[in-house]
């Protein structure tokens, strides 16, 4: 199981999921209309490092961050 | 070597501050000079982000992610090292009124040169890929900040 978490202004709990690849992510998280919407706009970490291939491999215990549009300051 | 570690980790952590509410500007400005009398540097930029009063806001609030906000930062301090220099900040989590300040931030470089150009590289960075996010605060309302946020770098990943 991989735990994903949506950061600031998504206000969703943290879900947990079976996922082999960031792939899986995106698939299951699309299932969600609303989700969905944040998704093309939201940048990625795992276990808090950025990244940036869908094919990144996941195992268990993985945490998934979904960071949406910033502005700090 | 563990030790070591340790030592970088407690460095580096001691210049990011993060505040909750507004910012004592003046104390930490002060602080920062103190702490850097005697490294011999000859320039010191600090930079103020104050909070305007407009569109009727009462404040502005902020969410910080802390661990990806940290690595960020260390990579900041690792470039700034490179070129002589020294890189800080400081951020409020939460409400902040207007006319006060959520964010400072501050290089100290042996020349102006490398002070001056990393200051601008450092504040605009900050602003595109800090993992911090602002809303409006009106009547009590808590607004995300949607039309003046930027996607962060590897948006769409998973879209």
């Amino acid at each position: 199981m991989v735990k994903v978490e949506f950061l600031g202004p998504i206000g969703r709990e943290p879900v947990e999921m079976e996922a082999s690849s960031l792939k899986d992510v995106a698939k299951k998280l699309k299932e969600d209309k609303e989700l969905a919407s944040w998704l093309d706009k939201c940048a990625v970490a795992l276990n808090d490092t950025m990244v940036n291939d869908l094919n990144t491999p996941l195992k268990d215990g993985d945490r998934v961050s979904i960071l949406p549009p910033v502005c700090g300051g | 070597m563990e030790i070591e570690y340790l030592f970088y980790l407690l460095f580096v952590v001691v210049n990011m501050e993060l505040y909750n509410g507004p910012l004592e500007v003046k104390e930490i400005f002060s602080r920062w000079l103190d702490d850097e009398a005697e490294s011999n540097y000859g320039a010191y930029i600090p930079f103020v982000g104050t909070i305007r009063a407009e569109d009727g806001i009462e404040a502005l609030s902020f969410d910080i992610y802390e661990p990806v906000l940290q690595k960020w930062f260390n990579e900041w301090q690792e470039r700034a090292k490179a070129l002589g220099a020294v890189v800080k900040m400081a951020h409020a989590i939460g409400d902040v009124p207007v006319h006060t300040s959520s964010y400072v931030s501050a290089v100290f470089s042996p020349k102006r040169r490398v002070a001056l150009e990393l200051i601008d590289e450092f504040v605009e960075d900050f602003k595109a890929n800090a993992p911090i996010w602002k809303y409006d605060v009106k009547d009590g309302k808590r607004i995300y900040a949607e039309d003046r946020s930027t996607a962060m770098s590897g948006a769409g990943l998973l879209a």
